[in-house]
C-alpha cells in the first residue's frame, strides 16, 4: 500500500515539474520534454494502479494495456511535435532556439 | 530619445516581474499537486479494479498473458485506434518535411559497421521472439517493434546507401501494412462471427499472433521512418494526383 | 452477415473512413475518389443509423463480444447521433470543397508541386480526422474517448500545419502542445476515476461514481482537459491563429468539428455521467465564462482586420452560447438542455463552414481577405456572398436558423427562472454578431467609384454550392426542428418539453 501510494505522489510531482515547465519556459524544446515529463507521471500513476492490494494479489493488466497504450501515442506526438518545432525554426524569422544566444550577442556589442 | 540605462532598467523591471510571476505559479503548482496528492491518497481503494473479471476470461482469450489478453482482445479496439495514431504520426510528418539528405562528407567508422552487422540480424532475431513471446509473457507487437525500429534506427545512423534506393511505395506499404492486417481481421471477425473483433472459437491465438507479427513489421518501420524525419525523397508530389 | 437490426452497424461510421484513411495514404492516384466514397457512405450510414434509431432505439454494440466492464462498448443515442450526422453533412461538404479548392490552386499557381503534395497529404489525414471523431462521438468507454481525443488531436494539428506558412506552423506547435496538455489532464482525471471506481465504461461509472472527493477531482481535471481544447475563454488563445493561418477546408474542418467533439464529450460528462455532483456553482461558473467569451470573441471579431481572423474570433464568441446553456439547464426539463446545445451546435457547424468556406474562395478570387479591401466583391462572386449573408443570419439567430430556436429557449428559461442577466448576454452578443456579419456585408457591396462593374468570375461551383447548402441547411434547421426534437426525446420518453413559452 505504501508503495503505491509513493509511487502515485512521484507521479503526481513529475505531472507538476512538467506543467510547470511547459508554462514557463519558451524554448520549443524544453517544452516537448516537459511534455513528456508530465506523461510519464501520469504513466506511473498508472502503473501503481495495477497494485491491487486486495484478493490473491493479482496484478490488474488493464492499467497495464493502457499504459501501453499511451507510451505509444506519446511517443507519436513527440515525433511531430520536434519535427514540427524543428520546421518552424528553419521557416520563421524568429529562430527560437537561437534567440537567447542573440540576445546575449547584442547584450555584447552594446557593452 | 531613450537612454541605454533606461531601457536596460526596463528590462530588468520586466525580468523582476516575471520573476514574481514565476514564484507564484511555483506556489500555486505546488498547492495544486498537494491538493490532488491528498485527495488520491485518500481514496479509499475498496474495488478489485479489473483484474479478476481479466483473470476470469482468461482462457477464452486464447494466450496466456492477461496484457496481450487485454490489448488485443479484451480491448483489441483501443489497440487499433493506437496503431492509427502511429501512422498518423508518419503521415503528419511526412506531410511537413522531407527527409534531410544524407552528408556525403561522413566516414562511418569500419567498428561501427561491424558492430551493426552484427547487431542487426540479432535485433530482428530478438523481435520476432519478444512477439513470440507475447502470448504467454511479457512482449508483444509494441516491444518487438521497438526492438526493429532500433535496428531501423542503426541502419540509419550508419548511413547504408541502399536505404536510400528503397522505393517510397515499399515503404508506404510496409506503413500501412500492421493496420490493414488489423482491420481486415476485425471485419473477418465481423461477417463470420457477427461483431467486430470477435475472433472464432479457437482461432483466437492465432488470429493474435498474425496481427502482431504484422503490427510489429508496420510499428519497427514507422518509428525508424520517425527518426529519419521527412517523407522520402523520391519526389511523391510528381504526377500523383490525376 | 447481418441484419437491418445488427447492431454492428454502429461501427461503420469508425472502420469506413479509417479503412479510406488507409487506401488514401498507400496509393497515389485516384484518392479524391476514396475519400468522396467515403464521406458519401458515412453519410448514408449516419442516415442508416438514425432511421434504425428511430426504429429500434437507442443502440449498443459490444466489440469483440466482451460485455462491460471488460470489453469497449460503443453505443449511438440521440445526441450522439445528431453530431454524428453534422459530422457527416460537413464531412460531405468540406470534402468536394476541398477538392474544388486544391483543383482551383494546382491550375491557378506556379508552384503546382507544393499544393499537389498538401492535396495528397490532406485526403489521409482528413479520411483519420473523420474516423477519430465519429469514434468519439459513438464511444462508450472514458479511456477509448482518450484515445480517440489523441487521433482527433494529432490529425488535426497536422492538417493546420499543412498550408506551410510560417505563422500556421508557429500556430500549430501550439495547438499541438495545447492539445497534448488538455489529453494528459483528462488522463490524469481518468486515472483518478479508475482508482475510485475500478471501471472504465461510462454505464457503470454512472452508477458507481457516488459523491467522493476522488469523483470531484476527476471530473475539475476532466472538464479543465476539455475546456483546454474546446477553446473557452479564457483557453482559447490558441484558436484564433491556428483557425485563420489554416488552408480554407481546414478551417472549416477545425471551426466546425473539432472544437464540437470536445464541447460534447464535456457535456457528456456534466449532465449525464456527473450529474449528481454538480453544483449550482459549477454550473453558473461555467456559464459566466461562456459571456465571457460571447462578448469578448464578438468584440474581437469586430476589431480584426482580417475575413479568416474574423470568422476565427466569432468561433470563440459562438462557442459561449454552448456554455451559457449550462446554468439555465437547471430550470429547464430533462433533455430540453440537450436540443438547446444540439441546436447551437448543428447551426454553428452548418454556418461556420459555410463562411470559412466563402473566405477561402474570396482569397482565393482576391489574392487576400483584408475587409477593408473587398469591395465590389459582390459583383464578382454573387452566389458565395449570398451564402455569406445566409450564414450570417444563422449566426446572429434570426428566424428560422437553428441558432434562434435555441436562442430562444434560452431567452425564456433564463426570464422564466429569473435569471434575467443571461438574457441580456445573449442578446447583447446577437446585436454584435449582426454588426461583424454587417460590417463585412456592406463592404462586398460598396461599388468602387471610377472602376467598372466586375463580371461575376468562373470559380469552380464546387468552390461556391456547397457553401451556399451548408448556409441554407442552417437556415432551415429551425423549419426540421420538430424532426430533431423527436430523435432527441426519443429513448428519454416524456423529457422533451419543447417550447416553454409557447410558439409550437
Amino acid at each position: 500500500m505504501i508503495t503505491t501510494t509513493l509511487y502515485s505522489l512521484t507521479g503526481l510531482i513529475l505531472f507538476g515539474m512538467g506543467f510547470h515547465t511547459l508554462i514557463i519556459h519558451s524554448h520549443p524544446l524544453r517544452k516537448i520534454l516537459a511534455v513528456n515529463v508530465m506523461g510519464t507521471g501520469v504513466f506511473l500513476i498508472l502503473v501503481a494502479t495495477a497494485y491491487v492490494p486486495l484478493g490473491q494479489g493479482d496484478i490488474d493488466p488493464v492499467p497495464h494495456a493502457m499504459v501501453l497504450t499511451g507510451i505509444v501515442v506519446s511517443v507519436s506526438v513527440t515525433a511531430l511535435a520536434l519535427i514540427l518545432a524543428c520546421r518552424v525554426q528553419e521557416t520563421s524569422n524568429l529562430a527560437l532556439l537561437k534567440r537567447r544566444n542573440q540576445r546575449k550577442e547584442t547584450k555584447e556589442t552594446r557593452a | 530619445m531613450k537612454t541605454g540605462t533606461e531601457i536596460m532598467g526596463k528590462i530588468r523591471n520586466r525580468h523582476k516581474r516575471r520573476d514574481a510571476f514565476q514564484l507564484l505559479f511555483l506556489i500555486l503548482v505546488f498547492f495544486l499537486m498537494a491538493l490532488l496528492g491528498t485527495i488520491f491518497s485518500t481514496i479509499p481503494v475498496n474495488n478489485p479494479g479489473l483484474a479478476s473479471a481479466v483473470a476470469s476470461l482468461q482462457t477464452e482469450s486464447g494466450v496466456e498473458s492477461p496484457v496481450t489478453a487485454v490489448l488485443l482482445n479484451f480491448r483489441g479496439y483501443d489497440t487499433l485506434l493506437e496503431v492509427m495514431v502511429l501512422l498518423l504520426a508518419v503521415i503528419g510528418v511526412w506531410s511537413l518535411i522531407k527527409a534531410p539528405a544524407p552528408d556525403p562528407e561522413t566516414e562511418i567508422s569500419p567498428v561501427q559497421m561491424g558492430v551493426v552487422r552484427l547487431l542487426a540480424p540479432v535485433m530482428c532475431l530478438v523481435a520476432a521472439y519478444l512477439v513470440w513471446q507475447g502470448s504467454h509473457l511479457a512482449g508483444g507487437a509494441f516491444q518487438g517493434g521497438a526492438i526493429l525500429g532500433a535496428a531501423g534506427v542503426l541502419l540509419l545512423v550508419s548511413e547504408l546507401p541502399w536505404l536510400r534506393t528503397v522505393p517510397a511505395s515499399v515503404l508506404r506499404f510496409g506503413l500501412v501494412l500492421g493496420p490493414l492486417c488489423f482491420i481486415g481481421t476485425a471485419l473477418g471477425c465481423l461477417f463470420l462471427g457477427g461483431e467486430l473483433l470477435a475472433y472464432p472459437e479457437g482461432t483466437a491465438g492465432w488470429l493474435i499472433l498474425f496481427i502482431e507479427t504484422a503490427c510489429a513489421l508496420s510499428i519497427g518501420l514507422t518509428l525508424a521512418l520517425l527518426f529519419a524525419g521527412g517523407r522520402p525523397h523520391e519526389n511523391v508530389s510528381r504526377g500523383d494526383i490525376p | 452477415m447481418f441484419q437491418a437490426d445488427t447492431p454492428a452497424w454502429i461501427i461503420a461510421p469508425v472502420v469506413l473512413p479509417l479503412i479510406a484513411g488507409l487506401f488514401c495514404f498507400l496509393f497515389k492516384r485516384r484518392i479524391f475518389i476514396i475519400a468522396l466514397a467515403a464521406a458519401l457512405a458515412n453519410f448514408f450510414v449516419a442516415c442508416f443509423l438514425i432511421y434504425q434509431f428511430l426504429v429500434f432505439g437507442s443502440m449498443r454494440c459490444y466489440i469483440g463480444g466482451w460485455q462491460p466492464p471488460l470489453g469497449i462498448t460503443l453505443r449511438a443515442d440521440g445526441p450522439a447521433l445528431l453530431m454524428l450526422l453534422m459530422t457527416a453533412v460537413t464531412g460531405l461538404a468540406v470534402t468536394l470543397y476541398a477538392r474544388g479548392y486544391f483543383s482551383c490552386r494546382i491550375a491557378d499557381s506556379e508552384r503546382a508541386g507544393r499544393h499537389q503534395r498538401q492535396q495528397r497529404y490532406f485526403w489521409p489525414l482528413w479520411m483519420l480526422l473523420l474516423a477519430g471523431l465519429n469514434g468519439l462521438f459513438l464511444s462508450g468507454d472514458i479511456f477509448n474517448l482518450y484515445v480517440t481525443l489523441e487521433l482527433v488531436a494529432i490529425s488535426a494539428a497536422s492538417l493546420a500545419a499543412l498550408s506551410g506558412k510560417p505563422a500556421s506552423q508557429r500556430a500549430s506547435f501550439r495547438y499541438l502542445l495545447i492539445s497534448l496538455l488538455g489529453s494528459l489532464t483528462y488522463l490524469l482525471g481518468v486515472v483518478f476515476l479508475y482508482r475510485t471506481c475500478g471501471v472504465l465504461d461510462l454505464d457503470l461509472l454512472r452508477n458507481l461514481s457516488g459523491n467522493g472527493a476522488g469523483v470531484r477531482a476527476a471530473l475539475a481535471l476532466l472538464t479543465v482537459g476539455l475546456l483546454l481544447k474546446t477553446a473557452l475563454v479564457p483557453l482559447h488563445f490558441w484558436l484564433p491563429p491556428a483557425h485563420a493561418n489554416a488552408l480554407a477546408p481546414v478551417s472549416v474542418i477545425l471551426s466546425a468539428l473539432v472544437v464540437k467533439g470536445s464541447f460534447y464529450l464535456l457535456f457528456r460528462f456534466w449532465f449525464e455521467l456527473f450529474s449528481p455532483i454538480v453544483t449550482q456553482a459549477g454550473l453558473n461558473f461555467m456559464g459566466a465564462l461562456g459571456a465571457v467569451a460571447i462578448i469578448w470573441g464578438a468584440v474581437q471579431a469586430i476589431r480584426q482586420q482580417r475575413l479568416k481572423l474574423m470568422v476565427a474570433y466569432s468561433t470563440v464568441s459562438q462557442l459561449g452560447y454552448l456554455f451559457v446553456a449550462f446554468p439555465l439547464s437547471r430550470a429547464v426539463e430533462g433533455a430540453q438542455v440537450w436540443s438547446i446545445v444540439i441546436f447551437i451546435a448543428l447551426t454553428h457547424a452548418c454556418a461556420k463552414s459555410a463562411m470559412f468556406m466563402v473566405a477561402g474562395s474570396i482569397y482565393l478570387h482576391l489574392g487576400h481577405d483584408r475587409i477593408r479591401d473587398l469591395a465590389g466583391v459582390r459583383a464578382s462572386l454573387p452566389v458565395t456572398v449570398f451564402a455569406y449573408g445566409i450564414a450570417g443570419v444563422s449566426l446572429m439567430g434570426l428566424p428560422p436558423s437553428g441558432a434562434f430556436i435555441a436562442k430562444w429557449m434560452l431567452l425564456s428559461s433564463s426570464l422564466v427562472s429569473g435569471q434575467w442577466w443571461w438574457a441580456l448576454v445573449i442578446v447583447a452578443g446577437s446585436l454584435l454578431a449582426m454588426v461583424y456579419v454587417f460590417r463585412v456585408m456592406s463592404r462586398f457591396f460598396v461599388i468602387p467609384e471610377g472602376e467598372p462593374l466586375k463580371k461575376p468570375a468562373a470559380l469552380s461551383p464546387l468552390l461556391e454550392w456547397p457553401a451556399l447548402i451548408l448556409a441554407l441547411i442552417s437556415l432551415s434547421l429551425g423549419l426540421l426542428a420538430p424532426w430533431i426534437l423527436h430523435i432527441l426525446s426519443q429513448g428519454t420518453v416524456g423529457l422533451v418539453r419543447v417550447f416553454p413559452g409557447g410558439l409550437s
